[in-house]
């Protein structure tokens, strides 16, 4: 199970890279193991409002259907429209080429500000077994 | 309590997502579950199966006495020969769907869901009750399949059983690899394919000689590929599709129910007045019209509201498109839409399956 150390983690299993007030998001390597194949995912709109902890959009799998939420408040910036056609990506590289979405961070959230460590979420996948 | 299978130690040597089913812990993906459903349709897979119950009636008056206990007519099977069949209550509810082998003049397997082994094992023995001698053997039988348009070639490779001759829904003894074992041709995935009976401690070695069987190996497939195989081949799941509040009428499955055969059974009444007065509803296809999937318990609505639920519905590997199976009211014609989670999605019916091998 791969959690790279150069990430911050949420309890809902998502990763953010948070560079310059940006934060570039996606599921974990847990999250898509734990999914099996995901076969659509729905992505909020490019200037959308998002909230730390609601939901935003939707990932799809065979067996099932979770909610995406947002680990940060802020606009979106960019989403990323290749899951549109290959949401294999997210399987396949989730770190990588299975990234979601991007938010400009609203002011005066501190960055990290709510958020896990790899060896905080290491822990948390660890004990969900 | 969870039971492990004998080839636990396979799945787990294999890196299988392993996934607690009807008491058991089975084998859910090894690696893309995607992958696995393909290789189904385009090659062959292995499956291990060994959660069934398998019950054996037994005796000179077996055949007569499963006559009673199911809706199917066993006593006209030949040995050899398969049929699927149901276990209705006497409201003509349906408490489990079953296949029933004729191994010998008087013995027949019958193959039960492991959700509900126990129900039919104590059905069967209260209905055969004093007429033939019923036994579970789900403990000492292991039940091994290998489904795909190769898997007859493959299995002929290791088994001296003429599997090639054999008819679909049939049945032989003989050995594979080695192994004494029943070999049939039955599945629940639409395509060719073959289920092995043999004794627990014989399914690694037979599941290690099949995987072998083929150049690149024969991968694994688990459960999850097993639910969207069958369901794009339009076969029913017991709890989805089946249950004690469906008989076989609304499940589009009347063809299971003898009424011609000589004798009473049990739920013959009521089922014969269920024939004559046309299901309460009706079990359809849909395609949906969005990628997203509809699921078990969505509801299905029609221009003027309600018309009926999802029992099953998946993205289909196939059809690369999500489908789904609904109960619906008999004369609802759509067009339908699919509630999934607060929008309304479109929905157009198709006749099933969604897979048809012949075509």
């Amino acid at each position: 199970m791969s959690v790279p150390a150069e990430l911050l983690y949420t309890q809902e299993h998502e990763w953010i890279a948070i560079a310059g007030g940006t934060a570039t998001i996606g599921i974990t390597d847990y999250a898509t193991q734990a999914l099996g194949d995901v076969v659509y995912v729905s992505l909020p709109e490019v200037g959308a409002a998002v909230t730390a902890g609601e939901p935003c959009g939707e990932v799809e799998s065979t067996k099932s259907v979770s909610d995406l939420y947002s680990p940060v408040d802020g606009e979106v910036t960019e989403v990323n429209e290749e899951l549109n056609d290959d949401p294999g990506l997210i399987n396949a590289e989730p770190y990588g080429l299975g990234w979601m979405f991007r938010v400009q961070v609203a002011g005066g959230q501190a960055a990290g500000t709510g958020l896990l460590s790899p060896a905080e979420y290491d822990a948390l996948t660890r004990s969900a077994g | 309590m969870i039971s492990d299978t004998p080839l636990r130690a396979v799945h787990e040597r294999l890196g299988a997502t392993m996934t607690e089913f009807a008491g058991w812990l089975m084998p859910l993906r090894y690696r893309s579950e995607t992958a696995e459903h393909n290789a189904v349709r385009t090659g062959a897979a292995l499956f291990d199966l060994s959660h069934m119950g398998e019950i054996a009636v037994t005796g000179p008056g077996a055949g007569a006495a499963l006559d009673y206990a199911v809706t199917g007519w066993p006593s006209a099977l030949a040995v050899g020969r398969a049929r699927y069949t149901m276990l209705c209550a006497p409201d003509g509810g349906i408490l489990d769907d079953l296949i029933v082998y004729r191994q010998a003049d008087e013995r027949f397997l019958v193959v039960a869901n492991a959700s509900n082994t126990d129900v039919v094992l104590a059905e069967l023995a209260k209905r055969c009750s004093g007429a033939a001698l019923v036994a579970d053997e789900s403990a000492v039988t292991g039940l091994v399949s290998i489904q795909g348009p190769n898997g007859c070639g493959i299995l002929s490779s290791v088994t001296g059983i003429p599997v090639a001759e054999m008819k679909y829904y049939a049945g032989a003894y003989g050995t594979v690899a080695g192994r004494e074992a029943w070999v049939a041709r039955t599945g629940y995935t639409g395509e060719d394919g073959f289920e092995i009976f043999c004794a627990p401690a014989d399914c690694e070695p037979l599941w290690d000689a099949l995987a072998a069987a083929a150049p690149g190996g024969v991968p694994p497939a688990g459960l999850a590929a097993r639910d969207t195989l069958r369901l794009e081949a339009g076969m029913p799941l017991y709890g989805n599709e089946l249950g004690p509040d469906v008989t076989p009428y609304e499940a589009g499955l009347g063809r299971v129910v003898r009424l011609d055969k000589p004798g009473d059974f049990v739920g013959r009444d009521a089922l014969a007045a269920r024939a004559e007065a046309g299901p309460r509803r009706k079990l359809v296809g849909l395609l949906s019209g969005s990628r997203r999937v509809p699921r078990h318990g969505y509801a299905v609505l029609s221009g003027t509201g309600a018309a009926g639920v999802v029992t099953s519905g998946a993205p289909s590997p196939t059809l690369g498109r999500p489908i789904a199976m609904a109960y619906v009211e008999p004369y609802a014609t759509g067009p339908f839409g699919i509630d999934v989670r607060g929008t309304t999605e479109p929905a157009e019916v198709t006749a099933l399956p969604f897979y048809d091998r012949r075509k």
